[in-house]
């Protein structure tokens, strides 16, 4: 069982190895915990997660390992039919939800075409629209939409859930995903550029040398380490069109964040306007405005917008154009002030390049970008990178 | 292990933190705990080695400190500058060793809890460094070629506020807990703790401010736990009747004796210019 569940949250993405579970068996040996399962919880959390962003994940494999084993019901559920009939007979009802399900027929009407569905289907199934089982459209199942929507077996997800990790708390926090990200990190890399700032602790050997020739005693140089000094700030196309890519750009957001220190990101929708936003869940309520972007990072910061490019031409060449908000002033004024600003500016399109011609809003703002668009695969970033380093004249 | 770690009267643990705390104490790995700060990460080291009657080394981390520094440092300098004046110390190479955090916490009388506070600080190796030394609890001093073992494996806690991420094969070793910001009813737990004979209405009203003003969107740096406490704080010794903290009417959005609060110009001007704002709303 135990080794079970250190194969599903390796499967997962939770990068548990022997050592953690070694480690859980000791801990679980030495009576660390009292035999119940929240402390259960509690210490295998402790001991195979280390990033709170994967808190929600471990909830999640952990309540699909367990779950057989700590409710009172000891089978696998798809196995147990008569375990979801149970529950209808035991589910709870309002009266509204009762008249909802006059929609569909009386009760047993209800209970009747439960059991042709249960005779016709053959394991336990998620979503879809007919067949019995978890998060699906059917009236049967739960967690579906329908309103005339019948609970059978598994927790409701409006109500609160009975056990810790059905709870998911860690929800939202779970952002990471490193999947395959060396590659872009050693493109990345091509941008590094090294400068001596900060404290002065490393002995300079060659000062120390000439000084002490130079001055007949012990001349101790010091001098700063050498650290990535390239500073970025990365404007990330979110939503519509850019939802196919967004396992390649969260790879990149990724490598990116770990890879250079200097480094903020802002996301915008379809084309640069007024104002960008941090928070894609406070996207209304929490803007920045762009001229603060402009006036508060130096024209030594590198800019890369990453972005498909693909829109209506309106939403780049006129005010008013945005297609979710009236904007005074035309994307491309606001494109064209960020290339004034800074030197270094590139746009990474995922779309590709080959498609890139029969697009006009790319055409326009590949022009705009005077030409510094490239495909977001590793050799695009790779002229990215070195086209963001090229002494600009 | 002799006892389990429960909270103590200043402390106030939840559950799965008590889990973690005793695996770690029982087991002697590192527990590793994050969270926002002021959540009471570096209290919590004090705290177990409250419960447990242990001494407590502290090893706060900077930027510049290395993982040398932690076992010994050898002090060339000073040797040199004594062999040119004919001092007799130079010829014992350990006059010139200093012993670092480390070093103290293995060869402790008493079994000490090690605190190694805000690892994150340091350079991205620093953790990959100290792997031995903490997977083993012996390093070898160099200079004189002495090995310094822990008599007894000390409890070590780090703490980290997240601004590196910290190697897997360092995080293999720890075990892990995340302080999450406690919820209303633990948070009145924790002002119970420090604040007994307060006002159950001024906490009321003291809590519905503080979570309002944690929820105002843009807020720079939002007020947490500790900020929290020293508010209360505050409230107490200007004994603010709790009618102040009631008629709140939204044209004053800065609650009294904010400066404990907000500790960023920008999040107070942020707030007068919401003030502002409901005001000319309600003319």
């Amino acid at each position: 069982m135990l080794l079970n569940f250190l194969d599903e949250l390796r499967g997962a993405g939770i990068r548990a190895s022997l050592k953690e579970h070694l480690t859980l068996l000791e801990a679980l040996d030495s009576d660390v915990i009292e035999r119940r399962p929240e402390d259960f919880y509690y210490l295998a959390r402790a001991t195979y997660v280390k990033d709170e962003g994967l808190l929600d994940r471990f909830d999640e494999v952990f309540h699909k390992v367990f779950h057989g084993v700590f409710s009172d019901l000891g089978e696998d559920q798809a196995t147990i039919p008569e375990e979801w009939l149970r529950a209808v007979t035991e589910k709870f009802l309002s009266d509204e939800e009762r008249a909802a399900i006059e929609q569909l027929g009386d009760w047993d009407e209800i209970m009747e075409t439960l059991k042709k569905r249960l005779e016709e289907q053959e394991g336990r199934h998620e979503g879809g629209n007919k067949w019995i089982g978890t998060g699906g459209t059917s009236p049967f199942g739960h967690s579906g939409y329908n309103p005339a929507g019948v609970r059978i077996g598994g927790e409701s997800r409006n109500r609160r859930a009975i056990k810790v990790w059905e709870k998911r708390e860690f929800a939202n926090l779970d952002s990471s995903k490193e999947l395959g990200t060396r590659n872009i990190k050693v493109a990345l890399r091509r941008l590094r550029r090294f400068a001596r700032e900060g404290a002065a602790d490393e002995l300079d050997l060659d000062a120390t040398i000439r000084g002490t020739a130079k001055q007949g005693w012990l001349d101790i140089r010091m001098r700063p380490e050498r650290h990535n000094a390239v500073k970025l700030l990365l404007f990330l196309d979110v939503g519509g069109s850019m939802d196919d890519h967004a396992k390649a750009t969260e790879e990149l957001f990724s490598a990116a964040t770990s890879e250079f220190k200097n480094m903020e990101f802002f996301y915008f929708h379809n084309c640069l306007y007024e104002s960008v936003w941090k928070d894609n869940s406070r996207r209304w309520s929490e803007r920045i405005p762009t001229w603060d972007i402009l006036h508060k990072y130096g024209h030594d910061y590198k800019i890369v917008f990453v972005g498909d490019a693909a829109m209506s031409p309106y939403e780049i060449a006129w005010p008013g154009g945005s297609v979710e908000h009236m904007n005074e002033e035309a994307g491309e004024v606001w494109l064209q002030r960020v290339v004034d600003t800074y030197p270094a500016v590139a746009w990474l399109n995922p779309n590709a390049q080959r498609g890139w011609q029969y697009t006009q809003s790319t055409q326009m703002i590949r022009q705009i970008m005077s030409d510094r668009m490239f495909p977001l695969t590793l050799d695009g970033l790779d002229d990215a990178m070195r086209s963001l380093t090229r002494k600009q004249g | 292990m002799t006892q389990r770690f429960t909270g103590t009267e200043n402390y106030v643990a939840t559950d799965d933190l008590k889990v973690a705390v005793n695996a770690a104490v029982t087991l002697r790995r590192p527990l590793l705990v994050k969270g926002e700060p002021g959540t009471g990460k570096t209290v919590l080291a004090h705290e177990i080695a409250k419960a447990i009657g242990a001494p407590l080394i502290e090893w706060g981390v900077k930027s510049t400190t290395k993982a040398q520094q932690g076992l010994y440092e050898y002090d060339a300098v000073a040797r040199l500058r004594d062999g040119q004046l004919g001092d007799e110390r130079v010829h014992d190479i350990s006059n010139y060793i200093r012993k670092g955090k480390l070093w103290e916490a293995f060869t402790s009388p008493e079994l000490p809890v090690l605190l190694i506070d805000e690892i994150d600080k340091a350079d991205i190796e620093f953790p990959n460094d100290l792997l031995q030394e903490l997977d083993r609890m012996e390093f070898d001093v160099y200079e004189t070629g002495e090995r310094i073992a822990a008599r007894e494996r000390p409890i070590v806690v780090i703490t980290s506020n997240n601004e590196k991420e910290l190697p897997d094969a360092f995080l293999r070793r720890c075990f892990f807990h995340y302080i999450k910001f406690p919820d209303d009813e633990t948070m009145r737990a924790i002002i119970d703790v420090h604040f007994p004979d307060i006002q159950k209405r001024l906490v009321t009203q003291a809590l519905e401010i503080f979570y309002e003003l944690r929820g105002v969107p843009g807020l720079k740096k939002k007020p947490s736990t500790s900020e929290l406490l020293d508010w209360l704080k505050l409230l107490l010794v200007e004994d603010t009747p709790v009618e102040v903290l009631q008629n709140r009417d939204p044209t004053k959005a800065i609650p009294p004796l904010h400066g404990a609060l907000l500790k960023n110009e920008a999040d107070v001007m942020l707030l007068e210019r919401l003030a502002f704002m409901a005001r000319r709303e309600n003319r």
